[in-house]
């Protein structure tokens, strides 16, 4: 199988690297990267596991293939820190207890950050129809909810005071 | 009410058990510093993947593997015939029940596949698309059988037989109660109901699917398996038994797990077959399953078709219980698929002061997935038909459901109680949490709403489960704790217990640290490394707070007595006027002559600083084993409303209020509860494993199996009550599966009422909008 040189960069930092034509992105950042936080539980693009940004739009890694990501701009659950302080949005699920075994976690926070760019007050309605792409097993979803909507009122506050509001990779809206 | 977390550092010393401290895991699962089994990678590693069999019920002939062989990057493919020629038996131990049969479970197929999906042979590769490119290449001769995929076709007349032991393809039948008593109350009763409950096929479907990654030293015949699972003890065990390794050169690492639920307590093909690969090829082997692999081959849940009658007095009071249970087993019986069934037996008389029972059980081989445990196992199913019949009593004796639940509980008083079919509840307030429930949702005024309501064509129905689960370990159970305080005054603590998203680490730093009287953060957490913690018996049966929390809190209270003696030592006192209060040693009636526990445990590890007699060093381990089970309950009341037209069933209310005993942590209590009944509504209303008459899973991947979503489940108001256990230290009952055991009948029962003005007194779960929409026209079943 010929094999294609990609450049991804990830979380802010270029890689150059080698894939399969049929090498998916997941597998890209996780076997060859060591990028692990992002999860894969299923490989319908049912579950969610392994939503990442790409170019700024959450995507489902599963089903990108690598060499289709070629010189896009990826954003993983590892960039949502910046330095020692987490998002908004890791602190709304810590706080909520909104997650338990963690294994949907990273690519419901990819997700979440996504929603909450476009819509950065949701309705409890309007977070359990933005997250339907991503599926919990444990914890019902309802401390989910209420980890979005403490992210939403927290990320609402730096915009008020004219702050940036941080979104992973650093953009400011 | 919402619980609010609280930081650890915020909390008063010796008040951590009892606080909703935020948990210690979510740092490393929410930055992806979290280590799943798949993110262990090691030089040299290799893949394994499994195939399954296309067909549900065929024979196999020759089976070619040559062109697989020559794939891009195969190493080896194995079929049964490899695994005996390499010495070991090519089986998994078999269940083996009382008035039964026992049948083998190769580890890959011999001669027979008995369900679809069911590992026929196995490619290790050195990527993990090579494996399963591989896959594609393997040519099996099938010869297809008749199949069984539902328990009718399994038990009619000239049915085809799955094993040759199991005529009728029945592989145990047993039963518990007092026939003769039973019989004697129903030919006193006024009144008797019977109905019939079937408990719908479900897939537990845990996040992360199965993984393994094996080692082998062999310069040391040492064996090292890292996976996910919820007993890395018992899968010693296993591994020691079928690869014919000695129990101490098996080493079970458990790393993060996705998820559990119950499915991931014994050992799969994959986990084993990956150990034999890396003892055959000398190279790390990773097994790595898909989704559908877990669809197939994971073991599915709850299947059951119940007959059961309630034999009444005039008044309304239960005399008496008789049922007959047929549990599918599927293609093979595991330990789970057999003991399940007869605990639902004995969980059948609930909350209910039921003088005589009896209750058979029938366990039946089919052409599926084999069945076993899944959060709540066994219980559920007992929950989902006694609710189920008891509101059917009361709608047939026209009483108020929830006054009859309260007419026939258990009164407080008389706890400990043991049912007429065998089962001891340790202690219980059922009236407490069903009165709190209805108040909360707010029963007195529901009649009359739901009147207005119908007047509008708006269906409202109210839904009751009070339900009683016994779980929390036994007296024929034990678990190990260790705790050791380090010469710096550090403290570990290791148990046998396995968290699989529980908060064990949280929980169990919570009790020692109040034990010790030292600091939260002092205290380190070890699980899931059989060489570092003591012989346990994993996560099941919401037994990890209770006999895990059991283990450490016994251990740390001989650690206190140790560092008394030394203390009353080093304080020049008698022992007996050593008091230990808040991490200090204290002499009774001299406030200033103190020591520290860290001072003690430092001077532990000096021998010479030591009364005589007393060992060096600061370390306790217990086995633990309680008085006995325990019993959690509750009253969960949901109202949905059901459209008639379009079969909709919507949630306008979820009211919660639980009993798990004395509460270590609030919040994970409450999370607990919260995805235990999302697990319970899944059931109700959106989850089923379906086979088709060729038993193809048509439920075989997330697509096809409605797992719910977001937008699917309620809000939940949850309360609880806290009863203590009086069968463990820790007054601890044990929270995993409560929520899950609850919040089915509820909804069902809600359904029922929804639709009872369209003469329904019936549904099976799970309510889909085509099975709502034939009931509001009579079409039940």
């Amino acid at each position: 199988m010929t094999d294609h040189e990609i450049t991804l960069t990830v979380n802010g930092t270029d890689h150059e690297l080698s894939v399969e034509p049929r090498t998916l992105l997941v597998h890209a950042l996780r076997d060859e990267l060591g990028y692990t936080g992002t999860n894969v539980g299923c490989e319908t693009t049912t579950c969610g596991a392994c939503t990442v940004h790409m170019d700024g739009e959450a995507v489902k890694s599963c089903t990108v293939l690598a060499v289709q990501a070629d010189g896009e701009r990826i954003e993983t659950v590892e960039g949502l820190e910046s330095g020692d302080d987490y998002h908004p949005i890791q602190e709304g699920f810590r706080e909520e207890h909104g997650l338990q075994c963690g294994y949907c976690t990273p690519g419901m926070m990819m997700t979440a950050t996504d929603l909450l760019r476009e819509n950065p007050d949701p309705s409890r309605e309007e977070i359990r129809e933005g997250l339907e792409g991503n599926l919990c097993r444990c914890t019902g979803y309802q401390n989910i909810v209420n980890a979005v909507e403490n992210a939403a009122a927290e990320l609402d506050e730096p915009v008020a005071d004219g702050g940036e509001v941080r979104w992973p990779g650093g953009e400011g809206e | 009410m919402p619980v609010e977390t609280v930081e650890a550092e915020d909390v008063r010393a010796g008040e951590f058990a009892g606080s909703a401290v935020k948990r210690r895991e979510d740092p490393h699962l929410l930055t992806g510093e979290a280590r799943y089994t798949d993110d262990v990678q090691y030089p040299r590693m290799a893949h394994l993947a499994l195939l399954g069999s296309q067909y549900g019920h065929a024979e196999i002939g020759a089976i070619d593997t040559s062109a697989a062989e020559e794939s891009e990057g195969v190493l080896a493919v194995y079929t049964h015939e490899d695994l005996t020629e390499s010495g070991i038996d090519g089986t998994m131990p078999a269940a083996d029940p009382e008035n039964g049969v026992a049948v083998e479970r190769p580890l890959l197929a011999r001669e027979r596949v008995r369900y679809q999906g069911q590992p026929v042979a196995a490619v290790v590769a050195e990527g993990r698309y090579d494996a399963f490119r591989a896959l594609d290449l393997i040519e099996v001769e099938y010869d297809r059988l008749e199949a069984a995929p539902e328990l009718e076709d399994a038990l009619a007349e000239g049915a085809p037989r799955l094993h040759d032991a199991a005529e009728g393809n029945v592989c145990f039948e047993s039963e518990t109660g007092d026939e003769e008593a039973t019989e004697e109350a129903f030919s006193d009763a006024d009144h008797t109901v019977a109905l019939t409950v079937a408990n719908n096929r479900v897939i537990p479907t845990a996040m992360e699917p199965r993984a393994a990654v094996a080692r082998y030293r062999k310069s040391e015949d040492a064996l090292i398996v890292e996976l996910s699972s919820q007993n890395p003890h018992s899968v010693q065990d296993r591994l020691s038994d079928v690869l014919d390794v000695p129990e101490h050169r098996v080493t079970v690492r458990v790393p993060d797990v996705g998820g559990g639920f119950g499915a991931k307590l014994q050992p799969y093909s994959g986990h084993l077959l990956s150990a034999w690969c890396a003892m055959a090829l000398e190279r790390p082997i990773k097994w790595q399953a898909r989704r559908t692999d877990d669809f197939q081959s994971m073991v599915h849940a709850r299947h059951q078709e119940t007959e059961i009658e309630a034999a009444l007095s005039a008044e309304g009071d239960l005399l008496g219980l008789r049922g007959h249970i047929d549990a599918d087993l599927g293609g093979y019986a595991t330990g789970g698929g057999v003991g399940i069934p007869q605990g639902t037996a004995a969980m059948l008389c609930g909350q209910y002061d039921v003088p005589a029972g009896h209750v058979s059980v029938r366990g039946v081989f089919t052409n599926t997935a084999p069945i076993s445990a899944y959060r709540g196992a066994g219980r559920p199913e007992a929950a989902y038909v006694i609710e189920r019949l008891g509101s059917a009593c009361a709608r047939e004796l026209e009483i108020d459901p929830a006054e009859f639940r309260r007419r026939n509980f258990i009164p407080s008083k008389e706890f400990p109680v043991e049912t007429a079919l065998g089962r001891s509840y340790d202690s219980g307030d059922y009236e407490k949490t069903l009165d709190r429930a209805l108040e909360i949702v707010g029963y007195d005024g529901f009649r009359q709403r739901q009147e207005a309501a119908r007047e509008e064509e708006k269906y409202l129905g109210i839904g009751f489960s009070s339900y009683v689960e016994v779980c929390g370990g036994s007296s024929g159970d034990m678990e190990g704790g260790l705790v050791r305080m380090n010469p710096e005054g550090g403290v570990v603590v290791g148990t046998g217990t396995q968290d699989t998203g529980q908060g064990h680490a949280t929980s169990f730093a919570q009790v020692v640290a109040d034990e010790l009287g030292v600091d939260y953060d002092a205290v380190e957490v070890i699980e899931g490394d059989t060489d570092r913690v003591p012989e346990g018996g994993g996560t099941a049966g919401s037994r990890s707070l209770p006999m895990g929390g059991g283990a450490l809190r016994e251990a740390a209270g001989r650690l206190v007595e140790k560092g008394r003696t030394i203390a009353a030592h080093q304080l020049e006192a008698s022992e007996a006027d050593i008091e230990f209060d808040d991490g200090e040693f204290r002499v009774r009636g001299v406030p200033d002559r103190t020591v520290t526990i860290e001072a003690v445990a430092e001077a532990a590890y000096s021998p010479g600083d030591l009364p005589e007699g007393v060992d060096a060093g600061m370390e306790e381990t217990a086995f633990f084993t309680p008085e006995g089970s325990t019993a959690p309950f509750g009253t969960h009341v949901a109202i949905v409303e059901v459209d008639p037209d379009t079969g909709e069933l919507g949630f306008e209310r979820y009211v919660a209020v639980d009993d798990v005993g004395t509460q270590i942590n609030p919040k994970l209590v409450e999370g607990q509860i919260k995805g235990g009944i999302a697990q319970g509504i899944g059931q109700a209303v959106y989850e089923e494993g379906r086979y088709d008459e060729n038993a193809n899973l048509a439920t075989g991947s997330l697509q096809d199996y409605a797992m719910p979503k977001s937008w699917q489940l309620p809000e939940v108001d949850w309360e609880s009550t806290e009863t203590p256990s009086p069968n463990n230290p820790l007054g601890a009952k044990g929270v995993g599966e409560a929520g899950t055991i609850a919040a089915m009948p509820a909804v069902v029962n809600a359904a029922i009422d929804a639709l009872s003005p369209f003469g329904v007194d019936d549904l099976d779960a799970p309510l889909s909008e085509e099975t709502l929409w034939r009931a509001a026209r009579g079409e039940t079943r």
